[in-house]
């Protein structure tokens, strides 16, 4: 009998949920094409979180290039394969890891920067303030900030790609020899606008999901 | 009472109700601010005085009940005309609620930016900032963030932002709460120059009777949720009704 009941009580909180989820996407996309727009607070917002991730992403992204070619490089040396090296590496990372790599970790980042910010200006009824003053604090507070990290993650994820090669190129070019014009030789004739383009149009839908999941 | 004599009253409550599930706040509390006049209500913590003022500004809808501004009644009334109502109303926030990424100056145009063309006042955003700043003796901190700034400080920003628009009614979220006595009696005689110099009318949400005495024209004491009392504070404090003596034994 208890059982039957956390799962009834489980299955209600999950609709709830998905109700919050959907209603919550809806008000967004209607607030988002609804003026007045928040231009200035977006670009705000677009500085803020792209500037300030930059770093994290920075350091992320070489480390990721620098460990994958590390750990690669000697099954490829076994098999006689280590000039498959650049390609391997450029498109393993450009198509797949780096985009989900750089969306986590921008995730959380900025995500529980915006929780915590956000948290604070409910309890100290900066929200509340906002709302008497005729400004729509769902749209001032919210739109522009999924708007921004939508925006600047694809960018975030390009940079953080280009550092993952550029590690990757280092622990060539001290192991193997190889110099930099050859390795980013190898690489640009290992992806295409094909490999690029769709990955950053996946990460602009990784961020609208985290975003609203995180505002929530 | 001399205001009742007046027009209209500029604010109204009537029989509002609001419940947070089994806890009955407001339980048909009533409430007229006439013009020019300082009305306090007073409230043990808890009573649901915070409630009731944000019923009032529509960041909370009653249960039940009118709440008439200017004669509108703002359970009737959409966003829109919502938002234009609320420029004829100042709010002090009980924390002061600046926005904290923004300077002093950027909180006090913050209201401007919705409103200034409807006002009029395309041109004056800076001299308005600046005549809010002087009102509250302010006018060097405009550049400092709200981090860098006292208690009094704060607060005293924070009714310069209330007062940016120009309202014709004040809404005081126990102004004085947190506040060390001297910074509180300064902000009560503030509150004062600020009513003789805008002519507003001022609800004043306070458990400071030292605030009351000073401040009110009228009182009305907020208990279980109903006007439990009302009359000039020197009309209360002779009161033999113990629950209304609870207030200002000490």
């Amino acid at each position: 009998m208890g059982r039957e009941k956390t799962f009834v009580d489980n299955l209600k909180v999950f609709f709830a949920e998905v109700g919050d989820i959907s209603y919550f996407t809806a008000r967004f996309f209607r607030e988002l094409f609804k003026p007045p727009f928040e231009f200035k607070e977006l670009l705000h917002q677009c500085f803020n979180m792209g500037n300030r991730s930059l770093l994290l992403v920075g350091v992320t992204g070489f480390i990721l290039g620098l460990v994958f070619t590390l750990q690669s490089r000697p099954t490829l040396m076994e098999f006689g394969a280590e000039s498959w090296m650049p390609s391997m590496v450029s498109i393993a990372i450009v198509r797949e890891i780096g985009p989900v790599i750089i969306a986590l970790i921008c995730a959380g980042r900025i995500g529980s920067g915006i929780g915590a910010e956000l948290g604070s200006m409910r309890v100290t009824e900066q929200i509340d303030a906002m709302e008497v003053s005729g400004t729509n604090p769902f749209k001032f507070l919210v739109v522009t900030r999924i708007v921004a990290t939508t925006l600047m993650l694809p960018l975030l994820i390009i940079i953080g790609d280009a550092i993952a090669l550029l590690g990757s190129a280092l622990v060539e070019n001290l192991k193997g020899e190889v110099s930099y014009l050859l390795y980013f030789n190898e690489v640009f004739n290992a992806i295409t606008y094909g490999d690029i383009i769709p990955a950053t149009i996946k990460s602009f839908f990784f961020r609208i999901c985290n975003r609203l999941d995180r505002l929530l | 009472m001399e205001f009742e004599n007046n027009i209209a009253p500029v604010l109204e409550l009537n029989n509002l109700y609001k419940s947070f599930g089994e806890n009955h706040v407001l339980n048909g509390f009533n409430l007229k601010l006439y013009k020019g006049e300082n009305l306090v209500v007073m409230g043990k913590s808890g009573s649901g005085k915070s409630v009731m003022i944000k019923c009032l500004v529509g960041l909370m809808q009653a249960d039940r009940g009118s709440i008439k501004i200017k004669d509108h009644d703002i359970t009737k009334l959409g966003q829109k005309e919502l938002d234009i109502l609320r420029t004829e109303i100042g709010f002090l926030f009980q924390g002061s609620a600046l926005y904290d990424s923004m300077t002093v100056r950027e909180n006090l145009e913050f209201p401007l930016r919705r409103h200034k063309k409807q006002l009029g006042l395309n041109d004056h955003t800076e001299t308005l900032v600046l005549e809010a700043l002087n009102n509250v003796g302010l006018a060097h901190a405009i550049d400092l963030m709200p981090a860098e700034l006292s208690g009094g400080m704060q607060r005293r920003v924070a009714l310069a932002r209330a007062l940016i628009l120009k309202p014709k009614i004040i809404l005081y979220d126990e102004p004085t709460t947190g506040l060390d006595p001297i910074t509180a009696k300064e902000i009560i005689q503030l509150m004062r120059s600020i009513q003789d110099t805008y002519n507003t009318s001022s609800l004043i949400i306070t458990h400071d009777v030292d605030c009351a005495r000073v401040i009110s024209n009228r009182m009305i004491l907020l208990v279980d949720g109903i006007n439990y009392a009302e009359g000039t504070y020197e009309e209360l404090i002779v009161s033999n009704d113990p629950k209304v003596q609870a207030f200002f034994k000490n």
